[in-house]
């Protein structure tokens, strides 16, 4: 069913930006290595990685705020960062504070100002879930509220291309999924969308597609179900009086270890092993299949430790 | 949602509405693009001037300093002489247009980007030139009220006497006058960081101020600094609005004019190259 989707999904969608071996060093250290990825409309790409494995510099190269010291970026067939390019974006960066003496419905309708066709305002706030606030001083917002508004600001302009650059930062459980819905129906609507997390769990929820950056290099990329399967191996143990080597020739196999009395495989798929393994070796023991912590394998994969 | 659902333009799709657009109705879409323009700087004006007044930590001090100084050294330690009564009222007309300039693009500029907030709109398609337009009327805004609030003072308390053409030629030239030290302002908010801006825009502000004579007459100054005050740009300022009421050091408006000039030309250079800097990274 997921991959049904996925294929439908992409016949409709056109790549909308795009970077190709992107490369971006600061004062010496490499941010960005090597880069390419592609953004198509009405698609989530998800970029994963622990802090500093690059996720706000690529941001801020497809803006075109900074630039990059190699590689081709392209955003709506334009340079990124130019008029034509900004007016057809929005983006939610990290931001400490907003000014604090403006109310929420002040600073939606400057910035709805900005945008040729902006979104319409009562829209803008059934988005953001700020219907019963829209009076509020930015002062009085707390850190998930901040976040709401700076979401708010991102889409007023109506983006055909959205960047979030860790939006549910500070936000409570109902307001996540509230901004996770947000993102689904802007999707829909034909958005392309640009997400950096550091939650795989906001990334399975919401992405097509998910590249994992690790000091500045792409070290994954795939679907939220590949990326998964390639980092959360599932574990069939068993006993048998058979060498280990003889499992290495299953279907789906990975990885092959000796635990004990117990022989250990790590699959990629359980079905095709499984399968293979009850019909080659019908007199297997102590069968037992376990799937590794995805959070954990996850964590350890993004992880700053080599 | 609606209007979301529209099919995203390929590149060849967008080049080729450019195509259409451009032959038929350039003169049309030129005019809407400096409508927009006109309307953004005055949405951005509008809501830059509810945020300084809104925020006392800005207004307070920016509005009643320059009156409250006034009332002092103008009013209650001046044994109602007239011409010194007039003499700082040129000078603290100085002093409370300079404020505004330096604080508003010097301090709230550094603050705002220190936050991160000017990223966001770096991000956004506001044009630049919005940011500046828009302080730069606020503070004009803020020095018609400082020098309302010392007229007010001045009117009421001291026997001070203009014309009405002496009122408008002072206040016109001293709420221009706020222009180069918005550019200086807009240096300083460049450079500086969010922590230490405040802090520096005071350095900046005060000593300048009482070393151009603004707070006590510039000739009780000894000579030295006398001479020191003529680097100065509030000095020039100040004797631009002396002139209006016949009370300067003698310079020729022209020299004046001359010195803001060079000034304003040389802050509007360094503000740019601060730009290109922090643009660069």
């Amino acid at each position: 069913m997921q991959l049904q989707n996925t294929y439908e999904q992409s016949t409709h969608s056109s790549v909308i930006a795009s970077a190709y071996g992107l490369t971006k060093s600061f004062v010496g250290k490499k941010a960005l290595e090597n880069i390419d990825l592609e953004i198509k409309s009405g698609q989530v790409l998800a970029v994963l990685g622990a802090n500093g494995a690059g996720k706000t510099t690529l941001i801020n190269i497809l803006l075109g705020r900074l630039s990059a010291d190699s590689g081709d970026v392209s955003v709506f067939g334009v340079k990124a960062g130019s008029l034509q390019a900004k007016r057809q974006a929005g983006a939610m960066l990290q931001v400490a504070n907003l000014p604090e003496t403006l109310k929420i419905k002040e600073h939606i309708q400057l910035f709805q100002s900005y945008y040729p066709n902006p979104m319409n305002y009562q829209q803008v706030i059934t988005y953001a879930g700020l219907q019963h606030m829209q009076n509020r001083y930015s002062k009085k917002l707390s850190g998930g509220e901040k976040q709401r508004l700076l979401f708010a600001l991102s889409i007023c302009g109506n983006p055909k291309l959205l960047f979030l650059d860790e939006p549910s930062v500070g936000m409570d459980v109902e307001a996540r999924q509230g901004l996770w819905q947000a993102i689904r129906d802007l999707r829909a609507a034909g958005t392309g969308i640009v997400l950096t997390t550091h939650y795989l769990e906001e990334a399975d929820n919401l992405a097509d597609d998910i590249v994992l950056l690790k000091q500045g290099k792409i070290i994954r990329r795939g679907s939220s179900d590949e990326i998964k399967a390639s980092i959360g191996h599932t574990t069939i143990r068993f006993t048998s009086n058979e060498k280990s080597e003889t499992f290495e020739q299953l279907p789906a196999v990975i990885a092959v270890q000796p635990s004990g009395r117990f022989i250990q495989l790590q699959t990629e798929n359980v079905n095709q092993t499984l399968l293979a393994l009850l019909y080659s070796y019908p007199h297997l023991q102590d069968l037992t299949v376990s799937s590794a912590d995805l959070e954990e394998a996850f964590l350890q994969l993004i992880g700053s430790g080599e | 949602m609606k209007n979301l659902n529209q099919t995203v333009p390929s590149e060849q799709n967008m080049i080729s509405t450019q195509n259409n657009n451009n032959p038929q109705s350039m003169n049309n879409s030129e005019t809407m693009n400096i409508m927009r323009i006109l309307n953004i700087y005055r949405l951005e004006s509008k809501f830059e001037w509810l945020k300084s007044i809104r925020n006392p930590a800005f207004a307070l001090p920016a509005i009643l300093f320059p009156a409250l100084f006034y009332t002092f050294f103008g009013v209650l330690m001046n044994q109602h002489n007239p011409q010194a009564a007039t003499y700082l009222l040129c000078t603290y007309g100085t002093f409370g247009v300079i404020g505004p300039a330096l604080f508003s693009f010097g301090a709230g500029l550094a603050v705002e980007r220190g936050q991160g907030w000017l990223d966001i709109k770096d991000a956004s398609p506001m044009p630049a030139s919005a940011q500046i337009v828009s302080r730069l009327l606020v503070s004009m805004m803020f020095s018609v009220m400082v020098l309302a609030s010392l007229g007010l003072v001045a009117f009421t308390l001291t026997d001070v006497s203009l014309s009405l053409a002496e009122v408008a030629a002072l206040s016109t030239i001293l709420v221009f006058g706020g222009l180069p030290f918005c550019l200086l302002g807009l240096t300083l908010g460049l450079l500086l960081k969010a922590e230490s801006a405040p802090a520096v825009v005071n350095l900046v502000y005060l000593p300048m101020s009482f070393l151009s004579g603004l707070w006590i007459p510039i000739t009780m100054l000894p000579n030295f600094l006398q001479s020191f005050a003529e680097f100065l740009p509030p000095y020039h300022l100040a004797q631009l609005g002396l002139k209006v009421v016949g009370l300067d050091t003698g310079g020729s408006v022209g020299k004046h004019l001359a010195i803001l000039t060079l000034f304003s030309a040389v802050f509007f250079v360094l503000a740019i190259m601060a730009f290109n800097k922090k643009s660069e990274r």
